[in-house]
């Protein structure tokens, strides 16, 4: 049984991190209708973002308090991520202006290769890991082993998850932001400055997902292409729980931890890709809307 | 209608039939070409494996643009049409068909059979995304093709028999030059005809819009069907033509970043035209072979000596090509328009005289 809340936990662990940036794909196409596809490839260069800031503050510490490091380091990633976003944005998505779906599609999927060639050309193929953040103390609880770093990065994200959550429900820019996905055309007609929504709404995305990266970060080791599974599993579950819903991307980032964690652990890690796609493809011919996802009729 | 509209007419009849012997007599000289090129090495071994390789990715872009140009849909499973192509007939050319035949029968005869075969069974798998294309499209379909890439290129993995990760080896060198004209000239045909009959006017106003297609009686499931199939037989016959020059396939080969290099070729050439198509794959390879060529000299000089990774820059400057070709100039090279001698006889008839008619008017 103890082996049972173990992978429970390891399912808990990597299910937040699916839901922290699948919460950026959901939002992204709320808003716009578009799948954004380097999403995955932002959290890459969040993620080496930390590992950066992580070893100069580290060096630092003679300067800086020892308590301070992972709250600014979270800090500073988030900040430089969401920037990163809001770039990407102006320079490849706004100019395309009201050309077709597909041209969308095509600089999104681009801009994600760009980053990955960007990040190999600069940096370097080979594995990095952040260092450990905090003194790192297991805790043992009838059989079911868990870290105080465990409990941190849990905490820290369910926070971000509920900040990100009354944004989108209790906050006026989250208002607009469910306004334009309702309906685009009268909502600039309302005063709603829709361009600059737009931008709120992938920096809070790139944010949260940045949050997500410093964790994948410290956990397992980055490379270039770890933006590439992380980002398409994340997509899944933002299809899962219903594309353009944030609780539902939420939920079904949670779902596929679960299912990615106890494939593995009941059969192969061989099976672990194909499972996801499989139930990605039927769910989108049976269920296309997802858990949470509204039904739309199509108009002529 | 007067006689002198009837001398026109004739004298139109005359030029465009010139034209096709001209077209004929060119493909004559093209194909004679790629036999005496080879023999007698009027081209740098290099440059003739770059002319190969434009070759596949004629076929490729052609494959492509049928869903993405002509038919409206996004397909980013073409890589994994190829995966299937390339697999199947390399099982077929080294554990099937008997090693010890005369190499040029095995070249004449057995070699189609095998890229045909390629062909075939990515037809069929095609079906596995054609349904689907029933109930979903744009951006879900795209989704669709999508995790259909990744199951293959997982499966194939999985499947130690053919190798799984490591990849599969043993095939002849079997794609010739003229062996690759030949599949771009049935590429050319095969999409050129279906495009300009009844079928492919039904593709086109499934593009423009599926709704009121259905309402002019175009029976939409069958035409998406039918460009399905044919899409990735030639999609699979790439992959076939493909796995026999380059000896080696992997299923890492075909993931997206491959389909991303037909999508450049697609969107750069012009959607919705066969010109477009061969003069994107064109462009797209030379500029990337002289890329290469380029940041090959570069990586010779002293200063960037340290650098190792300088083929690396050439992954970002070609998806940076595609962010700038979509925010200027997204309808590509040609976008819908195509060569002349191209276009089926009858249409182009057709045209010129309204033209001259409207003109007379």
């Amino acid at each position: 049984m103890s082996f049972f809340f173990q992978q429970l936990l390891n399912a808990l662990q990597v299910g937040t991190m699916y839901a922290l940036v699948s919460i950026g794909y959901t939002m992204v196409y709320g808003v716009l209708t578009m799948i954004n596809f380097a999403h995955g490839d932002i959290f890459m260069v969040s993620s080496y973002f930390a590992f950066f800031f992580s070893i100069f503050f580290l060096r630092m510490t003679s300067h800086f308090p020892s308590f301070l490091v992972f709250p600014t380091i979270v800090l500073v990633t988030v900040i430089l991520t969401s920037f990163l976003a809001i770039i990407i944005e102006r320079l490849a998505y706004k100019p395309l202006g009201s050309a077709s779906k597909f041209s969308a599609i095509i600089t999104a999927l681009s801009v994600g290769i760009l980053l990955e060639n960007l990040v190999l050309a600069l940096i370097g193929p080979e594995p990095h890991q952040i260092p450990p953040l905090i003194p790192d103390v297991v805790y043992n609880l009838q059989g079911v082993a868990f870290s105080s770093f465990q409990v941190l990065i849990l905490a820290v994200s369910f926070l971000c998850m509920y900040i990100l959550d009354f944004i989108v429900y209790r906050t006026k820019v989250g208002m607009a932001m469910r306004a334009i996905s309702f309906d685009k055309t009268v909502v600039p007609l309302m005063g709603v400055p829709v361009d600059r929504i737009i931008e709120v709404t992938f920096a809070l995305g790139a944010a949260i997902a940045a949050v997500g990266g410093i964790i994948f970060g410290s956990v397992y080791s980055l490379d270039p292409y770890m933006g590439i599974r992380i980002g398409w599993w994340a997509f899944i579950a933002a299809v899962l729980g219903g594309i353009g819903n944030v609780r539902g991307a939420m939920i079904g980032g949670l779902i596929l931890g679960g299912v990615e964690i106890f494939v593995v652990a009941y059969t192969t890690s061989a099976y672990r890709d194909f499972v996801a796609f499989a139930i990605l493809l039927l769910l989108l011919v049976f269920r296309p809307t997802g858990i949470l996802g509204k039904s739309q009729i199509k108009k002529v | 209608m007067t006689t002198k509209n009837i001398i026109q007419l004739s004298e139109l009849d005359g030029k465009l039939k010139n034209k096709q012997w001209a077209l004929a007599f060119a493909l004559v000289i093209l194909f004679t070409l790629t036999f005496l090129i080879p023999h007698y090495g009027l081209l740098n071994e290099y440059i003739q494996l770059t002319i190969i390789y434009i070759g596949i990715n004629i076929i490729m872009a052609l494959s492509q643009n049928m869903i993405n140009g002509y038919m409206g849909d996004f397909s980013l499973g073409h890589a994994s049409f190829m995966l299937i192509g390339a697999y199947v007939s390399s099982i077929l050319t080294v554990w099937v068909f008997p090693n010890n035949w005369n190499p040029i029968l095995t070249s004449i005869i057995l070699f189609p059979v095998s890229v045909t075969a390629g062909g075939l069974a990515a037809a069929l798998l095609s079906l596995i995304i054609a349904f689907p294309s029933f109930k979903t499209r744009g951006g879900y379909l795209a989704l669709v093709t999508l995790a259909f890439n990744m199951i293959c290129v997982s499966v194939v993995q999985n499947i130690e028999a053919i190798g799984g990760g490591r990849g599969f080896m043993g095939m002849e060198k079997l794609t010739t030059m003229p062996w690759v004209f030949i599949w771009v000239l049935i590429a050319v045909w095969v999409v050129r005809n279906f495009v300009y009959s009844n079928f492919g006017r039904g593709v086109v106003s499934i593009r423009e819009d599926e709704t009121a297609a259905n309402l002019v009686s175009v029976n939409t499931k069958q035409v998406k069907v039918l460009t399905f199939v044919i899409s990735s037989f030639l999609a699979g016959t790439g992959g076939a033509l493909f796995a026999h020059v380059l000896l080696f396939i992997t299923p890492k080969t075909f993931q997206l970043q491959k389909n991303v290099d037909f999508l450049v070729m697609v969107y750069l050439g012009g959607m919705g035209s066969i010109g477009g198509s061969i003069l994107g794959a064109v462009t797209y390879t030379v500029i990337l072979e002289l890329l290469r060529e380029a940041l090959s000299i570069l990586g010779t000089m002293p200063i960037f000596a340290g650098i190792p990774s300088l083929e690396v820059w050439r992954w970002v400057v070609a998806p940076l090509l595609l962010i700038l070709l979509m925010i200027y100039r997204h309808e590509g090279i040609m976008g819908f328009r195509e060569f002349g001698f191209i276009v089926p006889y009858r249409d182009r008839f057709g045209a010129c005289f309204w033209l001259k008619k409207g003109r007379a008017n």
